[in-house]
């Protein structure tokens, strides 16, 4: 692979908390390497603020390798950028060109009100799993690992669905901001295997509740949510999600729901 | 003060099951009076607050991470050991703990791992119950693979993410104690300091990190779930935010530092690609499974793999290391590849790199799918293809991040690796009930030091998080809160709680009025570099002791220079950075003083001094067979304890995997 560096313009989301208005701040950074990172890109971007004795971006990032679901960017209007399958902190620079100019914002959503620059708060989705997304087994309830045989291709696709690392790239790539993938992928995980499968009526309904009330919007089938999805999560989890949710009506099983 | 390990008496097989059949117990009602406060929610954090939550304990966890989900726990790739014998290959609750003590290099204490051993099976038990989706075979039964170290197939894995996988089955049973009002959770909140009354940990001050604001919270017990200190070395496979801070502080609080300086470095990383490089990618263990690693037998062969024929490659691992192989131990395999490279074998443009080759298992697995499908006469492409459909179904998530990072592509060309600073054995001292020398305060997880003695057996870690979380605790923490029963919860304008969080705060303020040159940033390279290069994976006492004297300048510089915009009261990722970084610059400085004690070399910990004749970790069990336990007793003043290590079943000997 052909190594270069390049010059680049960066238009970055800068807001200083919750409450006051946004704008967009222009950067120039320089001799950035193609083999950086994009979040090593910020890093260098920050340093040179702090040296100039300017403030640095805020932004979110922990794992650097793709797992945590923590660094959120929309970039040139993409979540997680351009390349297909990842997430920011695995895109790299050689996926830009010297010259370019490229626009940095935070997820939006008003699920996800901005904490400070690209950092969001997404609290909101811990409550969505508060809200249903569990087995309910104490420690020390269970029995031997191997005493209910799972069909392999089950639990490889309850696999592929628990794989989401709830990120909320879905909901940022939704024009209507609806957290129906994230939502789906756990239900359909859960749904999938024995184990999920006592609960899945009144959780599918009070997961759908919870979702409603923090304020993400509706699904209208557009699958954005699933084309930006840095774990690649199938829309056909929410597919899953609508025959477990008219099940779950039609059988009178939201009798224990909220 | 003398080190109680509080071992049970009995013999190995009887000590666990004794303690918790005669242990002191909380009553239910008592229990909803009892206020425990857990520090980290990975693996050991987030399972011990939801069993405690189950039991009826009034749970706190705080994360600095914006959910409990996103710890690094996360990010392990390969899997879990655990004892089942599923496979019917000889595997035992003793053979596990043995493989463990011996991968440890005798650097364990033989209770605390037998007790890991025996409860092992419990954990898969408890993850299949709540849904994790471990991979299974096509009788619907679960999946094993192997592990370095070990001579038995008894790790348990969810493709390339059981950390994931493991993480969001206990993070789901805390969220479901959460919603059950049990467990309360504070995300984006950082520790920043024990709280003590009458000799006793009773509370935490906390940090909100969104608006800076110092927080006081009480507990009648108080768990460390932080994890380990291996961003020390700045660069390191950890996560970004990973930090000693919830540690450190409980160190100088008066609970002692266990081992500091075992430090595991990982074999199969993907190398460093240049100055920009802010952390290291790991290439999970499970690869040496069916990759093998080899470097040119010609120094300096600047050939594409590719080119290179079968003769002229070194199989180094499989050469030096016949019985075990490419599956050697961590701390083995890491020396081995410094080795090559140091003798200027290595590979790559800035050859401090090894190839990790997954050609002939291509062809292996291609032709078992072929005799599968019964497809006669294949050709070569057919097999091929075939083998690389059942190494993309078994480890294709980790070949597109190595694709990723490196541009390359690893079905085609051998990837590249290098070792890198992966996990610390060393951590807070705990005793067999996992409580710190300060009473009231306990410590689970990686943030301990107790079960993986001088190095660490790959898929132990994941074992060890929730042994700690899900079987210990809600045990040994009842054994002690019944006799707390009667203390009521301690209002937090108690004197103690206020000098605190002014001391705190006193810290902050000055770190925010030094207005220096210098960002935080490039203090913690600087760190990183000297206890790289001198307390790293080969130590001597020369470089020990400049590494001391460097890092004390260096602690001064930081203090008096560094630059740390924005303001206290606000969302600044900087002050964050600069509170963890100022506990580096101290843990540095007692991990070099740990390893300039251990006049021996042992598992991660390699003196240069003490080698054998073939180049092997010289262990000096005559005056080293013992735990070095560090007291704080004010700036770069450490004392040493020392628990001695009795060995009643295993007997040491000089490690060998050959």
């Amino acid at each position: 692979m052909e190594h270069y560096n390049m010059n680049l313009t960066l238009k970055v989301w800068k807001q200083k908390n919750t409450n006051e208005k946004g704008r967009f701040e222009t950067y120039h950074v320089k001799d950035i390497s193609s083999e950086m990172s994009f979040l090593e890109m910020f890093d260098v971007l920050n340093e040179q603020l702090i040296a100039e004795g300017k403030e640095p971006v805020a932004f979110d990032h922990d794992c650097r390798e793709g797992i945590c679901g923590m660094c959120s960017m929309v970039i040139n209007g993409r979540a997680h950028g351009k390349w297909e399958q990842t997430t920011t902190c695995q895109l790299h620079m050689r996926a830009f060109k010297d010259g370019e100019t490229i626009v940095v914002e935070p997820w939006r959503a008003s699920a996800f009100p901005v904490i400070k620059d690209l950092v969001v708060d997404r609290q909101s989705f811990d409550r969505i799993i508060q809200a249903g997304g569990y087995v309910s087994v104490n420690t020390g309830n269970a029995v031997d690992a191997n005493a209910i045989p799972i069909e392999k291709h089950m639990a490889d696709e309850a696999f592929a669905s628990a794989a989401c690392i709830g990120c909320g790239a879905c909901v940022a790539a939704c024009p209507n901001a609806s957290a129906m993938l994230f939502l789906s992928a756990k239900v359909s995980h859960l749904a999938m295997l024995p184990q999920g499968s006592p609960e899945r009526k009144e959780r599918v309904m009070n997961m759908v509740n919870q979702m409603d009330k923090e304020g993400f919007g509706s699904c209208t089938n557009i699958g954005a949510c699933e084309a930006e999805c840095p774990k690649g999560i199938s829309i056909e989890n929410i597919a899953r999600l609508n025959r477990e949710y008219l099940g779950a009506m039609f059988d009178g099983g939201s009798k224990n729901s909220i | 003060m003398a080190l109680n390990s509080k071992i049970p008496a009995g013999s190995l097989e009887d000590k666990w099951e004794k303690y918790k059949s005669t242990c002191k117990l909380v009553n239910p009602a008592n229990k909803r009076q009892l206020e425990v406060i857990v520090i980290g929610t990975g693996l050991a954090g987030a399972s011990a607050a939801a069993s405690l939550g189950e039991l009826g304990y009034k749970v706190k966890t705080f994360c600095f991470q914006d959910s409990p989900r996103r710890a690094h726990s996360i990010a392990a790739q390969g899997g879990i050991n655990a004892a089942k014998n599923y496979q019917n290959d000889g595997d035992s609750t003793y053979r596990l703990f043995y493989d463990t003590v011996k991968g440890g290099d005798y650097r364990a204490r033989e209770a605390n791992v037998y007790r890991l051993a025996s409860v092992s099976a419990n954990i898969i038990d408890q993850c299949v119950a709540q849904g994790v989706p471990f991979a299974r075979e096509y009788g619907g039964l679960l999946s094993n693979r192997s592990f370095g170290g070990t001579q038995v197939q008894r790790t348990f894995y969810a493709a390339g993410q059981t950390g994931q996988q493991l993480l969001i089955g206990a993070y789901q049973a805390l969220e479901r104690q959460v919603a059950l009002g049990n467990v309360t959770q504070y995300s984006r909140h950082e520790m920043l300091d024990i709280v003590m009354i009458d000799g006793k940990a009773r509370g935490v001050i906390v940090r909100n990190l969104v608006t800076g604001e110092l927080e006081r919270h009480f507990g009648h017990a108080v768990l460390l779930c932080s994890g380990g200190y291996g961003n020390v070395f700045y660069l390191s496979t950890n996560a970004m935010g990973s930090n000693v801070t919830a540690a450190w502080k409980a160190h100088k609080k008066g609970a002692f530092f266990g081992n500091p300086c075992y430090t595991q470095i990982h074999p199969t990383c993907i190398p460093v690609s240049g100055d920009h490089q802010s952390k290291l990618t790991l290439m999970s263990e499970s690869l040496r499974n069916d990759g093998r690693i080899w470097v040119p037998k010609k120094q300096g062969d600047n050939r594409k793999p590719n080119e290179i024929p079968e003769e002229e490659r070194d199989y180094y691992l499989e050469r030096r290391y016949p019985a075990f192989g490419n599956l050697v131990p961590r701390d083995v395999a890491s020396r081995a590849a410094k080795e090559r490279c140091d003798a200027g074998y290595g590979v790559g443009a800035s050859k401090q790199a090894v190839y990790l080759d997954y050609a002939s298992a291509i062809q292996r697995y291609g032709k078992i799918e072929v005799s599968k499908q019964g497809i006669a006469n294949a050709d070569a492409a057919t097999i091929t293809k075939l083998g690389k459909e059942v190494v993309k179904e078994k480890y294709g998530n980790l070949f597109d991040m190595y694709a990723k990072i490196t541009g390359e592509n690893p079905y085609e060309v051998p990837m590249r690796i290098y070792p890198a600073v992966h996990y610390t054995m060393g951590g807070v001292w705990v005793d067999y009930e996992l409580q710190t020398t300060i009473p009231g305060l306990y410590a689970l997880g990686e943030a301990n030091f107790s079960d993986h003695g001088a190095n660490r057996l790959g898929a132990s870690a994941l074992m060890q998080g929730l042994a700690d979380g899900y079987f210990v605790i809600p045990y040994t923490l009842g054994n002690n809160l019944a006799d707390d029963i009667r203390t009521k919860s301690i209002p937090t304008d108690h004197p103690a709680f206020v000098a605190a969080e002014n001391e705190v705060r006193e810290r902050i303020n000055k770190l925010m009025s030094i207005k220096g040159t210098e960002s935080v940033e490039s203090f913690h390279k600087r760190l990183g570099k000297i206890m790289w290069d001198k307390c790293g994976m080969a130590r001597n006492e020369k470089g020990l002791k400049e590494a001391i004297e460097e890092i004390k300048a260096l602690r001064k510089e930081f203090w008096s220079n560094v630059r740390i915009p924005g303001e206290v009261n606000e969302y600044n990722p900087e002050l964050d950075k600069a509170n963890r970084v100022a506990d580096f610059l101290e843990l540095g400085e007692l991990m070099c003083l740990d390893a300039l004690n251990r006049n021996e070399s042992c598992g991660g910990h390699f003196r240069e001094e003490y080698q054998t004749e073939d180049g092997e970790a010289e262990r000096r069990d005559d005056e080293y067979m013992y735990v070095a336990a560090w007291e704080y007793k004010g700036d770069s003043n450490f004392v040493m304890h020392k628990e001695d290590l009795n060995y009643e079943v295993v007997h040491p000997t000089q490690r060998s995997y050959k």
